[in-house]
């Protein structure tokens, strides 16, 4: 079995580490830290996105699926040598260049098993257990914060809360309408009418205030309108990345945004270079290049981890697509991050290596990027995430030196 | 006994809402009403522009036939430009049309029946073994689905409604197994011998079928009977789909023998004979009568009809009821009925957008203009008809809708509606039409007390107790 460690810029690691916690620690003492988690539901084909063009399986396992060498007509983008990146995805590889952008490889929640529904559960309750928490580990970790947020600590970029956020702290949720503003008179009866119901009258509050700060937003859903269902879903998609930026460049609004992308189930002819899920990539790409413009100097405070609820099978199956799989890839970029590295403790491709005889093998716990991330960024206390954050994830030791010196 | 919360929750939690006049007509037996609404057959729809889903696949296969070779002719013409491809809109030009013309024709049936909990039961169950139409041509088929393999069943037997659903071409598209061919098929050992790109198994019909349409998640499979079950289901296939394989009629289900993994087959404890199509047929009928499959199936109907968590003596009842009577539905709703939890907290469930836009057209007697499609609100609301976006379907619990932003948009719209109808419809009059015992003194004072006719409505249709059922 071949294990290989990856830390392209693994000289300067060790320093970086003792830096980043020093100026991590003033992010986090002003407050001024942002953290966006973007959900990629439906299993990223994590070895379609961050090809493992060095290894010597990999080819046979992808077929007429498998990426060329960069370079090539096209070729995957160039890591590090070893890994490439999906040809769709050229903003990340320009962050990946300005040390703005971290991969993580072989990575996998604790969930085993293939249900998309209860791996997603995994995914946002935080535990080894599917249905185990009725709230997210994002919340939790809000109601953790060494300085309590003033209003909504969160802010979730659709019309519902998704379980990742949901829980005691305060957060709220905003999506685009092409529906015309009430009166207030109105609103105030409606508040008055809600008083007394406990769930109704927190949620219309919730939106009131959420509405106030997206107010200048702008009102770009009403171009949406007659364009076709394609070009739709795209306009909404941007209006969705423009928001996040909205609510997180304000010094008084919430520092940490959830949104999720979906059509990442790709059973059936995937595509190589180009096709279904190279399409998806060049989307979700185009939005994160959004997100960064928008965000202004606030990128600098900025980290957005990708991340979906488990990998596809190593190799392609009868319909030239993927099944469900195990391990799988994740990203973590944004002007907070130490970035310009793959970190991946990678378990190989073979026959042997792989899991059950059919997917990549995990060698890196989820938790462990996720409370890397929220002590070294957002000043979660160790106490707080080893209890209530991630309950039962001791095996998950804090990954250490993912935010920027 | 006069019970006037059971007319209130027999018409909004079983029902689909109340229209004017539907609590009188359940009068002291709503449990009776329920009953009743169980007795004939299932009604079909009724709409001259509804189509079998055989003919409008054989229509869009064809179609996309034509756009594949006339692009091919311009591929082949060297100035052709890269640029507008108006071929590119004619399947959506094509399935849109069908699309609207089923959601008016379902949403009429919702509004109209005076069967309205057969009208739910309908729903859940098109919703329980969900298709979604951000596959393409399932924007052309998922009504047809739904008048095909799920309303002649929803008084029938589960085995009955499961093979229909598992046969019927919306389903193999949508999870990719009209596609999925064994490894040691006559087809592919074929292909083998010519070296050309590999063809075997596609693993996603079989895994939802247990996961999501069955035994569900937990309910003792392993990724081996995954496997061995996506081998059984081999050459369950569409006519006229994958011209490479031939054969069957167009937009058809059909068993294609070259494509099947031959042999006997192993899973779950049970040993399968090799006899093709029947294999799998004999694997449903097994998965249909696992005490699993009634437990799972008994969950979804009372987080659907009684709590969003499932009181656990309710779900013994069912579950009994369905294995007693080896899956015959009627029993199921029986126990449904009968079971104490369903009538004790009236307004446990949080309305799902459908439901909210239903029953407010229900309430206020909206009527359905031939010239405009009802799909707006469905889609302003978020959620938009026969796209869950995942085959797990729609969840069904408070916290997946009850969101600030999705509840500002009820509101909002509620306020759209009022604008409308304010000065057409008598908030005062209709609000205990609509919610019986369950309308509150702080929503009775607020309609009465509103500034206008127009936002009397409106508080109405956003009263706490309207939100719910």
């Amino acid at each position: 079995m071949q294990r290989r460690e990856f830390l392209s810029h693994g000289a300067l690691a060790a320093g970086a580490a003792l830096l980043a916690t020093r100026v991590a620690f003033a992010r986090v003492a002003t407050g001024s830290a942002r953290f966006v988690v973007v959900i990629m539901r439906g299993a990223l084909d994590g070895l379609a996105a961050v090809p493992p063009l060095g290894d010597r399986d990999y080819q046979e396992l992808r077929r007429e699926l498998a990426l060329h060498s960069p370079g090539e007509p096209g070729g995957a983008l160039s890591l590090d040598g070893f890994f490439g990146l999906h040809p769709a995805l050229a903003f990340l590889q320009q962050c990946y260049a300005a040390r703005e952008l971290t991969v993580l490889h072989a990575l996998a929640s604790p969930y085993r098993e293939r249900s998309h529904f209860d791996g997603q559960d995994v995914l946002e309750n935080g535990s080894p257990r599917p249905h185990a928490l009725q709230t997210g580990w994002l919340n939790r970790a809000l109601g953790a914060l060494p300085r309590p947020a003033v209003g909504e600590a969160g802010v979730a970029l659709g019309q519902n809360v998704p379980l990742v956020m949901r829980g005691a702290a305060a957060v709220t949720s905003w999506s685009p309408s092409r529906l015309m503003a009430l009166d207030e008179d109105t609103l105030a009866r409606l508040g008055d009418l809600y008083a007394r119901d406990a769930l109704l009258s927190v949620r219309l509050a919730d939106a009131l205030a959420t509405n106030a700060i997206a107010g200048e937003a702008g009102d770009t859903a009403a171009m949406a309108g007659q364009a076709p269902a394609a070009a739709r879903a795209k306009v909404r998609y941007a209006e969705v990345v423009r928001a996040a930026a909205g609510f997180l460049r304000r010094e008084d609004g919430p520092k940490v945004a959830v949104f999720d992308t979906s059509g990442w189930d790709t059973h059936a002819n995937e595509g190589g270079a180009q096709g279904q899920l190279a399409a998806r990539l060049a989307e979700l790409d185009a939005g994160l290049a959004t997100l960064r413009q928008e965000l202004g100097p606030a990128w600098q405070d900025t980290a957005v981890l990708l991340v979906t609820e488990f990998g596809r099978t190593a190799a392609i199956n009868g319909t030239r697509g993927t099944d469900h799989g195990t391990a799988t890839s994740a990203f973590l970029l944004g002007g907070a991050v130490a970035g310009g590295r793959v970190i991946a403790d990678w378990p190989g491709l073979s026959a042997r290596a792989l899991y059950q005889g059919r997917d990549l093998a995990a060698t890196l716990d989820l938790r462990s990027v996720l409370k890397g991330i929220l002590s070294e960024h957002l000043g979660v206390e160790s106490g707080a995430l080893e209890q209530v954050v991630f309950p039962d994830s001791s095996s998950a030791r804090p990954l250490r030196g993912l935010m920027r010196a | 006994m006069p019970d006037p919360i059971a007319a209130a929750i027999a018409a909004n939690r079983f029902g689909l809402g109340a229209r004017p006049g539907e609590l009188g007509l359940i009068g002291a037996d709503a449990r009776g009403w329920l009953r009743a609404q169980l007795q004939a057959p299932p009604p079909t729809l009724a709409a001259a522009d509804l189509r079998p889903s055989a003919q409008i696949l054989s229509q869009a296969l064809e179609l996309r036939r034509a756009i594949q070779a006339q692009r091919k002719v311009q591929a082949a013409d060297a100035g052709a430009s890269a640029g507008e491809d108006p071929a590119q809109q004619r399947l959506p030009q094509f399935l849109r049309p069908i699309y609207t013309a089923e959601v008016s024709a379902r949403l009429q049936q919702s509004l109209t029946t005076e069967r309205p909990f057969l009208e739910r039961l309908t729903q859940f169950w098109t919703n329980h073994f969900a298709i979604s139409i951000d596959k393409q041509f399932l924007a052309g088929l998922a009504g047809s689905f739904e008048r095909e393999a799920i309303r002649p069943h929803v008084l029938g037997n589960f085995t009955a409604m499961l093979l229909a659903v598992e046969t019927h071409p919306a389903m193999q598209l949508y999870l990719d197994n009209y596609l999925s061919v064994g490894p040691n098929s006559p087809a592919a050992q074929r292909r083998a011998r010519r070296a050309g790109p590999r063809i075997g198994i596609n693993e996603n019909l079989a895994r939802e079928i247990l996961e999501l349409h069955t035994l569900g998640v937990g309910g003792g499979y392993t990724q081996k009977d995954v496997t061995t079950f996506a081998e059984v289901l081999t050459g369950w296939s569409i006519g006229g789909e994958g011209a490479r394989f031939g054969g069957g009629e167009p937009g058809r289900f059909v068993f294609r023998t070259e494509l099947h993994e031959p042999g006997a087959k192993a899973l779950l404890r049970r040993h399968y004979a090799d006899e093709g199509f029947g294999q799998g047929v004999a694997v449903l009928r097994d998965l249909a009568r696992e005490r699993a499959t009634s437990r799972f199936i008994a969950t979804k109907l009372v987080r659907h009809f009684i709590a969003d968590e499932p009181p656990p003596a309710a779900v013994a009842a069912l579950a009994d009821a369905f294995a007693r009577s080896n899956g015959h539905l009627p029993s199921v709703y029986g126990a449904l009925i009968d079971a104490r939890e369903a009538w004790a907290q009236p307004l446990a469930k949080y309305k799902t957008p459908s439901d909210y836009v239903i029953s407010s057209f229900r309430g206020l007697e909206i009527p359905l203009e031939a010239d405009r499609t009802p799909l707006a609100p469905f889609e302003v609301l978020g959620q938009r008809t026969w796209q869950p976006g995942s085959p797990a379907g729609w969840p069904d619990r408070s916290a997946d809708w009850d969101g600030a932003s999705a509840l500002m948009k009820r509101i909002q719209w509620a306020d759209a509606v009022g604008a409308r109808l304010g000065n057409r419809r008598e908030a005062q009059q209709l609000a205990p039409q609509l919610l019986g015992a369950n309308l509150t003194d702080a929503t009775r004072q607020a309609v009465a007390h509103a500034a206008s006719a127009a936002q009397a409505l409106t508080l109405l249709l956003a009263s706490p107790e309207f939100m719910r059922r």
